[in-house]
């Protein structure tokens, strides 16, 4: 069935849609990875977002039941060049299209996808309607109008505090839309996580008395959680924090930093980072559209990013706090940042 | 870390003479690597036996040396250059063999000269079999359960113990020769037998076979720092048990999800940490399909064919960021050349497809055993660039030149299903054209996975074309819609491939897309799947509603390139071609280049203003000329490849600078050259065109035997045999008409006389001859395959004056603006011509570098309207230069099984390498030396069966080895003419016999050379072909020319080998 992209600003990309079949709107962004799809439409962050794929074949070895990065897909639609009808992989348990008509995500292929990737990459990112009928054009504005991904993180927060045992260093984990490699990264090192949801209040946290409290990756604008950050600060000075992505420039915000939004975001597992620690360079994997543009006083920077050089990691002159910006769970991209792990295990108590 | 400004200056070892295993991609990271180093401010010395490449040229290195490869002269000029550094890993096998010879013997340290990049500790470790299996197994990588061993015994009893199937891989050869896939005991120890004399340390490794599992490479770098990326990975579509050079390979892979992705990568970037690698490194795996189990197959620790085609795929520039590594940088602080603003501290992210197909020789080697293995049998590479898989394999094939433009191919459809099912089960390199056979026919995608475990990803997108194919030999043009054909074109279908399938004239399509408005649009190769603005002039069609090429109001040349690497089209082209680019440029017009070869440096985006990575055929180059509207095309530099393209543009009105297309029909057409030769009074050995067999033996006896006779149109002298009487002729002509009945077969009086060549320039009024080359072996051997000399050493003034005069008036008949090459025969007194090519051949390379000409320059300078008298070098012959200069061939045919070696009027060599001397002798010599053909060690044993015909000459030259101490041993014939002259020859049996026959002899003992003329059409023929196949594949010299070996025992007795070595820079 003919479908349609239309952005904020006018332009129209016609093609195929699949998956299931309704409309629908998200903010458009774009990904550079040429694998992964599954991990990526499983990541909480990309909760309220339309993902365009860089890459032009998706789907090629289907989807399994290993390769969820959370219960099921986030994305609000998945743009790709050309679906793969006859998906080949032994661990292969069904193909894309049916995974998202199951999980009633709308896809669209078959167009040009470099030519959206540039607009978005000159223009910015912006919001997009994926429409099987004609819209007129107050239908596009009303509909653009109303979309809001304000609540993003409590949508994709666990509804319910749990508990995950282990024998080593307790971490409270606040759950912004957490991505399961994170967890499965701790637990490999033998932690006991308590997991909260993203509403929790800093008593109940510092009531389970944790070593570690970790603040996980998640969607949206890091300044609509005024809430989390309220809870942050009565944390700070207490308990060692560290964070990822979200919980990254939640950190910075709540000690007094600023972060902006990115013309287009870091999507993808190609992101050269420099730890400026060991002056090194990893290749890391990234999803975040907003960045600490200020860091806060008694804070250095730990890690920058090699193609723009923004902030890509901080550490507390003094507290034990330390955060990084992108994903060094990897899932999907290079596992070469797993040894950030450690250096936050290396703050608990 | 930052430059290291110690070193001043730089030695790069390149990779010698074009070879199967390793061919023009060293000439592209070589030339990369020096441009590179002098970037900074490094001077760099240059030494490499090919002349035919762009390295070797004055404006890439400051010293360039065309000497033999090997220690003795490398010793020379470390000592006359005094370099503080050596780097290594530029120049193939070839160059990090020298470079561990080089320190294992002291040389470096004995002057002080420093291996930088990767050191020879870590190219030991990754080199050295047993080496890298201790360090896997210390890192925890799994390998290939595997054993070295160095006799049979020890080979078969460990085959034994890890069962069969068994694959065999000698150490330290190039692209696997000697190796194999053993099933049992007997063919382990032929395999063995061979693999054991190759290894250059007689050590061959025997493993467990992963036959069937994916192969997967990655393209790996890594800094002094430590720091590591992945800059590529590439999927072979034909599984592990084919040698990666002979599949078709796909990057980046298709089939593996990201778990398999980063699995691989992090094993390939642990190992190259554990290894040392300072630069580039390939990491070869074997992944099992139905799990997560994998095997280190091996790594390079250098750049290598598989780096080559990942820069191009990727438009990562690998061998300048491996030089850029090696004096000091990191990659961090090397800037990505593509959008400037990033570092090459990053991993390229690709938005289309590039799919690799090798392109092999057996189209000259009809009677080759074609079926694929682990050695690598390709001469070259086409590399395509698509939107989706089905269009970068569909452009791929057409790039192949072998005239398909679709799957689809009758000769497969007379086949019994069976017979075609069995040929797939062994991979040729027709595999993929059966495989879509058997697909028509409706054979079961799980079945053909299960036959040929090719993964079911891609059978899926090959029968994805067939279906279409199949719907569209189902319906008329006129039922042709705009929708399918718009859909058809994004698929990657040819105008000429949708045409044939329709049965249809292809302007028909060709219109219908006017019509339609289906246009072909363009997109950049930018390393980062458009996340950031790049700069790259580098681009691949697609039809894709959007177009990134900005055309500019500059005057601009559209330069078509050669295409892939082929026997009689070489990287002489590339060269060529480049060159063309670098003269226009110099003009300040803007250059445009369209090529298809991901190995050679025309396309490196960095020469010419814009690279187009497209199929060379007419549809693919005419939409470029469209978008581009240049105000001309130059098609004098891309051999044949360009030149058949000649009368299809100009059709199309389009403008091709220099001699137009039906000037280069005078010189190509028969009839009318023969007209154009008798109008200026210019002889030509007589002969005729025929088309069937009672007139070709009418014609012959009129003419007299020995004839010479090819099909009309041949490129490298395909098909051309000398026929000495009528049933030979009689045999030839009936196959070739079998063949082909549409063309006639050319039958000429074959003259044994001097063979003669020249390059010349004209402008139409004048002409410049560079130099006069003379062939070494009389008439009758390919040009590309004799021994040239220049400047020329047997001819006399007045035969000179005769040549200039006749180019002279050649060039001037047929309007000649730019290139051309004449070839003669001196027969008594007399010069004949025997043929003329309308453009740049072979020796144009070798010739500039000698004489000092830039002919490619002053060609392209006259092209576009300049005259020869004005530009510096005179008119008629250039001045005679005082060394001398001789071109050796090369050959591969050891690694062609069942392949004819004996030197003929078909082209067979693949690479060639200069001599330069300031004596005959020496540039002979050190020919010889660097063709690895000077086989002469002292008193050795030579085996020789002689022809009839030439017993008498070879008297004198076994005399001469004679004398030299030679022992000699002969066929029952041959050492009767010897015994009769006093010349002591031990007898051996011919190739039946049961005892002592001439196999034994030269398989068992120690024989040092080959001497075989052959005969034709009798038993003697096949005989010949077995004694000349056994010495080849025992890495025995073999000659077939007398002239080629009275030429080596001169030089033998000119006792030059003696004298000390000496070196030139040119």
């Amino acid at each position: 069935m003919r479908a349609k992209l239309i952005l904020e600003n006018g332009i129209e990309f016609t093609g195929n849609a699949f998956g299931y079949l309704n409309e629908t709107v998200g903010e458009v962004v774009f990904n550079t990875g040429m694998t992964g799809y599954q991990e990526l439409l499983t990541d909480p962050s990309y909760y309220g977002q339309i993902v365009v794929m860089t890459y032009p074949l998706i789907g090629n070895y289907g989807v399994n039941f290993d390769d969820i990065e959370s219960s099921s897909p986030k994305v609000k639609g998945f743009v790709v060049r050309e679906l793969c009808q006859n998906p080949s992989n032994f661990r292969c348990n069904k193909d894309l299209n049916t995974y998202l008509i199951e999980n009633k995500i709308i896809g669209l292929e078959g167009i040009d996808t470099r030519e959206l990737t540039k607009i978005l990459r000159s223009s910015g990112t912006m919001k997009g309607i994926i429409a099987i009928d004609n819209l007129t054009k107050d239908e596009i504005s009303t509909r653009l109008k109303n979309f809001s991904n304000k609540d993003a993180v409590y949508r994709v927060s666990t509804k319910e505090k749990y508990q995950v045992d282990g024998n080593g260093k307790h971490v409270a984990v606040i759950d912004f839309g957490i991505k399961q490699n994170i967890l499965r990264s701790f637990i490999k090192r033998g932690c006991k996580l308590t997991v909260f949801p993203a509403n929790v209040t800093a008593k109940e946290i510092l009531d389970v008395n944790p070593d570690l409290v970790f603040l996980s990756n998640g969607p949206g604008d890091p300044e609509d959680l005024t809430y989390v950050i309220d809870n942050i600060k009565r944390i700070i000075g207490i308990k060692p924090i560290v964070g990822i992505c979200l919980g990254h420039q939640l950190l910075a915000l709540s000690l007094g930093g600023k972060t902006q939004k990115l013309k287009f975001g870091h999507r993808g597992y190609n992101h050269p980072v420099k730890d400026l620690g060991k002056n090194k360079v990893y290749i890391t994997s990234q999803n975040h559209g907003y960045y600490v543009s200020q860091i806060p006083n008694d804070v250095i920077v730990t890690h920058i990013s090699m193609n723009d050089e923004t902030v890509e990691g901080m550490r507390h002159k003094i507290l034990p706090i330390y955060s990084v910006q992108f994903h060094p769970e990897a899932c999907p991209g290079p596992k070469d940042n797993d040894y950030i792990f450690d250096e936050f295990l290396s703050l608990a108590l | 870390m930052a430059l290291n400004t110690e070193i001043k200056k730089v030695l790069v070892i390149g990779s010698g003479p074009i070879v199967i295993g390793q061919a023009a991609e060293f000439d592209y990271s070589g030339t990369q690597a020096c441009q590179a180093l002098r970037e900074e401010g490094i001077e760099v010395v240059l030494v490499n036996s090919n002349p035919a490449t762009i390295m070797t040229d004055k404006e890439i290195a400051d010293k360039v040396y065309i000497e033999p490869l090997n220690v003795k002269y490398l010793e020379k000029i470390i000592e006359k250059e005094r370099p503080d550094a050596l780097l290594a890993g530029m120049g193939g096998q070839t160059g990090l063999n020298l470079a561990v010879e080089l320190y294992d013997k002291g040389i470096l340290d004995k002057y002080n000269v420093k291996i930088i990049g990767t050191s020879i500790e870590s190219i030991k470790l990754g080199e050295d079999r047993e080496l890298f299996r201790d360090l896997m197994k210390k890192i925890n990588q799994p390998v290939i359960e595997s054993e070295i061993v160095k006799s049979i015994d020890e080979g078969v009893y460990f085959a034994e113990k890890i069962g069969y199937p068994v694959i065999v891989r000698p150490a330290y050869t190039l692209g696997g020769t000697g190796g194999g896939i053993a099933e049992n005991k007997d063919e382990l120890v032929e395999i063995l037998e061979k693999g054991l004399s190759l290894s250059t340390i007689g050590q061959v490794l025997i493993e467990k076979s992963v036959k069937g599992w994916k192969e997967i490479e990655y393209e790996v770098m890594r800094d002094g720092n430590g720091n590591c990326i992945c800059v590529c990975n590439m999927e072979n579509i034909d599984p592990v048990g084919i040698h990666t050079g002979d599949s078709i390979v796909v990057a980046p892979s298709q089939t593996l999800s990201d778990v398999e992705y980063q699995m691989l990568r992090k094993a390939a970037l642990d190992i190259i940490t554990a290894v040392g690698i300072v630069g580039g490194c390939n990491v070869q795996f074997a992944l099992n399909p139905n799990s997560f189990e994998y095997a280190v197959i091996e790594i390079n620790p250098r750049v290598s064919r598989s780096s080559a085609l990942a820069s191009k795929a990727t438009g990562y520039p690998i061998a300048k960021v491996a030089a850029k590594i090696a004096i000091g940088y990191g990659l961090d602080e090397i800037k990505n050349e593509i959008t400037k603003k990033t570092y090459a501290c990053f991993e390229p992210s690709l938005d289309y497809v590039v799919v690799k197909i090798p392109k092999w020789p057996f189209d000259k080697f009809n009677n080759a055993d074609r079926v694929l293995g682990t050695k690598m049998m390709a001469t070259g590479e086409i590399m395509s660039i698509g939107s989706n898989f089905e269009s970068a394999l569909l452009k791929g094939i057409r790039s192949l030149e072998t005239g398909r433009f679709c799957l689809y191919d009758e000769d497969y459809m007379d086949y019994e299903t069976e017979v075609l099912i069995e040929r797939v089960k062994d991979a040729d390199d027709e595999r993929i054209f059966i495989l879509s056979e058997l697909i028509r026919r409706k054979i079961d995608i799980n079945t053909l996975y299960k036959i040929t475990m090719i993964d079911k990803f891609f059978l899926y997108k090959i029968k994805s074309i067939v279906e279409d194919e199949q719907m569209l030999k189902g319906i008329t043009k006129e039922e042709l819609s705009k929708d399918l054909l718009n859909k058809l074109k994004k698929k990657g279908f040819s105008d000429k491939g949708i045409a044939k399938l329709l049965n249809c004239n292809v302007n028909d399509i060709y219109d219908l897309r006017k019509e339609w408005a289906i246009q072909v649009s363009y997109k950049m190769v930018d390393t980062c799947g458009g996340e950031f603005d790049a700069v790259t002039p580098y681009y691949y069609s697609t039809y894709e509603e959007f177009d990134e090429v900005d055309v500019s109001d500059r005057k601009k040349v559209l330069v078509i390139g050669s295409g892939p690497i082929r026997i009689g089209q070489g990287i002489e082209f590339d060269y060529a071609s480049v060159h063309c680019i670098l003269a226009l440029k110099k003009i300040g017009i803007e250059t445009i280049i369209v090529n298809n070869n991901p190995e050679t440096v025309s396309t490196d985006f960095n020469i010419a203003d814009k690279l187009y990575f497209e199929p060379l055929t007419e549809e693919d180059v005419l939409n470029i000329i469209e978008k581009e509207k240049p105000c001309g095309v130059i098609l004098q530099f891309g051999g044949q490849t360009a030149i058949k393209l000649a009368k299809f543009l100009s059709s199309k009105g389009i403008n091709i600078l220099g001699t137009s297309s039906e000037q280069i029909d005078i010189a190509e057409d028969r009839e009318k050259f023969d007209e154009l030769l008798e109008k200026l009074n210019i002889k030509r050995p007589r002969g005729k065109a025929v088309w069937n067999i009672e007139d070709g033996i009418n014609v012959a006896e009129k003419l007299g035997y020995p004839v010479l006779v090819r099909p009309s149109y041949v490129l490298g002298g395909q098909g051309m045999e000398i026929t000495k009487n009528e049933q030979e002729l009689k045999y030839y002509l009936t196959s070739a008409f079998e063949r082909d009945s549409k063309n006639p077969i050319l039958i000429d009086k074959y003259l044994q006389g001097k063979e003669i060549e020249v390059d010349a320039i004209s402008d139409g009024e004048n002409i410049l001859i560079p130099g006069i080359m003379e062939h070494l072996e009389r008439a009758g051997v390919h040009s590309g395959d004799s021994i040239t000399m220049y400047p020329s050493q047997n001819v006399d003034e007045d035969i000179k004056a005769k040549i200039v005069d006749y180019t002279k008036k050649i060039s001037k008949a047929i309007g000649i603006k730019g290139m051309i090459n004449i070839q003669f025969i001196e027969c008594q007194g007399e010069l004949y011509v025997i043929e003329v090519n309308p453009r740049a051949s072979r020796t144009v390379p070798y010739i500039s570098k000698i004489s000092g000409v830039p002919i490619v320059e002053v060609a392209t300078r006259v092209m576009l309207g300049e005259k020869i008298e004005n530009m510096g070098y005179g008119v008629d012959l250039f001045k005679t230069p005082n060394i001398i200069a001789v071109k050796v061939p090369v050959f591969s045919t050891q690694k062609l099984p069942n392949v004819e070696v004996s030197l003929g009027p078909e082209m067979k060599s693949t690479g060639e390498v200069l001599g330069i001397g300031k004596t005959l002798e020496e540039a002979l010599y050190k020919g010889f030396l660097a063709a690895m053909l000077y086989t002469l060690e002292d008193k050795g044993t030579i085996v020789a069966t002689i022809s009839d015909n030439d017993k008498q000459e070879f008297l004198n030259i076994a005399k001469k080895l004679y004398e030299l101490g030679y022992k000699i041993v002969a066929t029952e014939g041959t050492r009767e003419a010897l015994n009769k002259e006093n010349i002591d020859t031990e007898l051996v049996e011919k190739v039946n016999s049961k005892e002592n026959n001439i196999l034994d002899v030269i398989r068992n003992k120690n024989i040092t050379l080959v001497v075989n003329t052959p005969t034709k059409g009798n038993d003697s023929e096949r005989d010949g072909f077995k004694i000349r196949r056994a010495a080849i594949e025992k890495n025995i010299g073999v000659i077939t020319s007398l002239d080629t070996l009275n030429a080596l025992v001169d030089v033998k007795m000119s006792g030059v080998e003696k004298e000390e070595a000496r070196v030139y820079a040119i």
